[in-house]
């Protein structure tokens, strides 16, 4: 006998999850509580255990998807023990979904309440306003359940108030439908969700909120170039990638200390402008998942070596999906490095609640003036966009000078750090 | 009788158990109290550190699985809990908050019981005078009050009966103690005497935040502002918990009044089962108290006494996993309550609204009013 599983509420009051990896495959012989897969809810990435032990029949969804709470994900064959479980998760969607309609009953309901006769009802009597409208609270519930809008409703009870009959009446009048998102010939429509949703928020946030200035430099590298080369023939760099990013990383440290401006925050709130004495060095990654930017706690404090080794072990967890949670937080400035997908320069976004993001461009060898004569040098554009309410053009500029200048020739490390 | 109060420093936490050799401390004030602990009643709280790590494991599986609401897992405090119950008398009463899954296992409650709260099928969960021991405090803090006003009670019972030397201990974690009740109950409780013991599990975390944000000093040293006496103990050292426990206990039931424990332990899992810890504590902090694990701690003993025999491991396990299987059983055969049943015990005497609203509620829903068997 199959029996299903279906996606409960893991936190109370949530509505949907993103299932984020399958841990088994149909055919699978599962214990009870063995882990079939990881979900990442608003609140928690979290593991679900199996309810059964028994057979894989068929994965439902498939990773990326988003789930709505009640809906099966996973079915079983043939249970061996824990029999009392195959009758409650059938059950699971029914009753779920009736609290759904409570959590999110605007969804629905406000499909139905623009369709058709409704709206129509609704426009008419748009001056009455739902406010002034008598009716006790489960009838209200009733009406928003039933995706009706109570001020379209003329109340026959007492003192003009809507009751319960009113609501049926109407609703029977209706035919209201919940209509899903079409699929054409020539489209498909995928829901926004998962990172694609948080990453569409953040952006919007920062580029709405910081007006943005962009500055660019083009500056000749070939010594960094030689200085990365030298560098991974050293112990100290033993089984790290060393990389002109760690460089880069480095150059931004640099500038940072002598330009703290652009590693500060604006608190709104408290009309604040916030500087933190640690700097943490957030790294945009492209994952399987999406764009995530964890950061590197304290960066300013680490030696070259073991800095090198913080944005390697960063970059790996976030492309395996296994950054914690708390590397995401607290970053004080970013970098996007667009070089390693051939592109040469961008006006990056900031990283929400950070000053500025340093946009790193493609090395590449080209013609460049070099000690009065033309030479073929390695040319790398940087470009750094900062939040104008927190960083002037002076002090932006300086910035970005310094990095370049320490790029050019990292002999001024050592000089002027 | 006066159980004298002995003077050590705060920041100290009592020991009993060596965490390298699985010795045991000989503490000259608190040894004693485990004088007539054997070689049985070592393994039979091995037993429930096991047993209560188990059925928590399988409630939190159950949460995932839909069938409860929500869980406040216990995973890392169970010596925290298991050595303080096990510190009381059947006849003393317990004021939990809501964590304390191992105090009620302790106390007689069946598991299954426990977790239908956390199911909603129902808003308490047992008779509290049937174990002595009140049913969980969702809010924060007002608990501590009630024990208090339960210490006052024991009181008026000793006038009339001095034979009385019940004890009543209360519950809390370490955000608990930022409450205003908390401070009023230390303030009361040292005012009256009361025979209050305020156990603390200072689990290092209020949901997200950090002890040290809420409490500058270790919480044991705000018993001294209030007059009341104080003690530090290692929370996952479940011999070192039961031995003050039982000293707190003896001084409550001397006259001598209420002590605060600060129980110093970790929760190993989420705050409950809506919170994901990630977010907030790293991977090395996690280790770091995973190397204080509170049941490997108790196994050093019983290896090095020679008691942690196959046999006996494998007849712990199995009651861990008969317990659990039942739990689950008896979890997922709850019956759903009557909606209408919302509506009783409101109050003494229905009001004339109350009746209102429950025929409206019927009347919404297509209920049979007579169906809550009132």
């Amino acid at each position: 006998m199959m029996t299903d599983f279906a996606l409960p509420d893991l936190g109370e009051g949530l509505t949907e999850a993103e299932l984020v990896h399958w841990m088994v495959a149909p055919g699978d012989t599962v214990t009870l509580n063995q882990v079939i897969c990881e979900v990442e809810t608003a609140k928690a990435l979290v593991e679900l255990p199996s309810p059964i032990a028994g057979t894989v029949g068929r994965l439902c969804v498939e990773e990326g998807d988003t789930v709505t709470v009640g809906t099966p994900i996973i079915t079983f064959g043939a249970a061996s023990v824990a029999e009392p479980v195959e009758a409650e998760p059938v059950e699971a969607p029914e009753s779920d979904e009736g609290r759904s309609n409570v959590l999110v009953g605007y969804g629905p309901g406000e499909h139905d309440a623009r369709s058709g006769r409704k709206r129509r009802s609704h426009s008419s009597r748009a001056s009455t306003g739902s406010a002034t409208v008598s009716a006790k609270p489960p009838v209200r519930r009733l009406a928003k359940d039933r995706g009706i809008d109570i001020a379209s409703l003329v109340g026959t009870g007492p003192d003009g108030h809507v009751t319960r009959g009113d609501v049926v009446g109407a609703a029977s009048t209706s035919s209201a439908t919940v209509s899903s998102a079409t699929v054409g010939a020539d489209e498909t429509r995928v829901p926004i969700a998962g990172v694609r949703k948080r990453t569409a928020e953040a952006m919007v946030r920062s580029a709405f909120t910081a007006p943005h200035v962009t500055e660019f430099v083009t500056v000749d590298v070939t010594a960094t170039v030689e200085l990365v080369a030298k560098l991974r023939e050293h112990p100290s760099f033993a089984g790290v990638r060393v990389t002109p990013l760690l460089l880069v990383a480095k150059a931004l440290l640099f500038g940072l200390a002598r330009h703290p401006e652009l590693g500060s925050k604006w608190d709104e709130a408290a009309q604040e402008i916030v500087t933190t004495r640690a700097v943490n060095l957030g790294i945009a990654v492209a994952t399987p998942r999406g764009l995530m930017v964890p950061n590197v706690k304290d960066a300013a404090s680490l030696s070259l070596a073991r800095l090198a080794a913080e944005l390697t072990g960063l970059a790996d967890r976030a492309r395996e999906g296994k950054t914690a949670l708390a590397e995401f937080s607290g970053g004080t400035i970013s970098i996007t490095n667009i070089g390693g997908f051939g592109i040469d320069s961008g006006t990056p976004i900031i990283n929400p609640g950070e000053a500025a993001i340093l946009c790193v461009g493609a090395i590449r060898r080209q013609p460049w003036e070099y000690r009065d004569e033309i030479a073929l040098r390695s040319v790398m554009t940087l470009s750094v966009s900062f939040d104008h309410r927190l960083v002037d053009g002076f002090e932006g500029s300086g910035f970005l000078r310094d990095i370049a200048s320490v790029l050019r020739d990292p002999t001024e490390l050592i000089a002027l750090g | 009788m006066s159980i004298t109060a002995p003077q050590r420093d705060l920041f100290e936490q009592v020991a009993i158990i060596d965490p390298e050799s699985g010795e045991l401390i000989d503490d000259e004030i608190y040894s004693p109290y485990l004088a007539d602990i054997g070689d049985t009643d070592l393994r039979e709280i091995y037993r429930d550190l096991v047993v209560v790590r188990r059925l928590d494991a399988e409630a939190t599986a159950l949460q995932r699985q839909g069938q409860l609401g929500l869980w406040a897992p216990l995973a890392g405090q169970e010596a925290a809990q298991i050595g303080s119950a096990r510190g009381l008398r059947p006849s003393d009463f317990v004021f939990p908050s809501y964590r304390e899954h191992g105090v009620a296992y302790v106390r007689g409650v069946d598991p299954a019981v426990v977790l239908r709260m956390w199911r909603g099928t129902t808003l308490a969960g047992w008779n509290p005078r049937d174990v002595n021991m009140m049913t969980p405090a969702i809010v924060i803090g007002p608990h501590m009050l009630f024990a208090v006003g339960y210490g006052m009670g024991i009181l008026r019972d000793k006038t009339l009966n001095s034979a009385v030397d019940d004890i009543v201990i209360a519950y809390c974690g370490d955000g608990g103690t930022s409450q205003g009740d908390f401070s009023e109950a230390l303030g009361f409780a040292a005012s009256f005497r009361t025979p209050t013991v305020f156990f603390v599990q200072n689990n290092q975390y209020a949901i997200s935040s950090p002890v040290g944000i809420q409490a500058t000093v270790p919480i044991v040293q705000r018993a001294a502002g209030f007059g009341v006496h104080g003690i530090r103990v290692d929370g996952n050292d479940v011999l070192a918990v039961l031995a003050v426990t039982r000293h707190a206990a003896e001084r409550a039931r001397a006259g001598d009044g209420p002590t605060l424990i600060e129980a110093v332990t970790y929760r190993m899992g989420p705050h409950t089962t809506s919170d994901d810890p990630t977010r907030y504590r790293d991977a090395a902090e996690l280790e770091f108290w995973r190397q204080r694990d509170p049941i490997d701690r108790l196994r050093l003993v019983l290896d090095r006494r020679g008691l942690a025999d196959q046999e006996f491991l494998a007849s712990v396990d199995e009651t861990a996993d008969r317990y659990a299987a039942e739990v689950r059983e008896a979890c997922i055969a709850t019956p759903d309550p009557d909606p209408i049943s919302l509506f009783d015990n409101v109050y003494a005497t229905e009001t004339a609204l109350l009746a209102e609203e429950r025929t409206d509620f019927a009347d919404l829903h297509g209920l049979d009013l007579q169906g809550s068997g009132e």
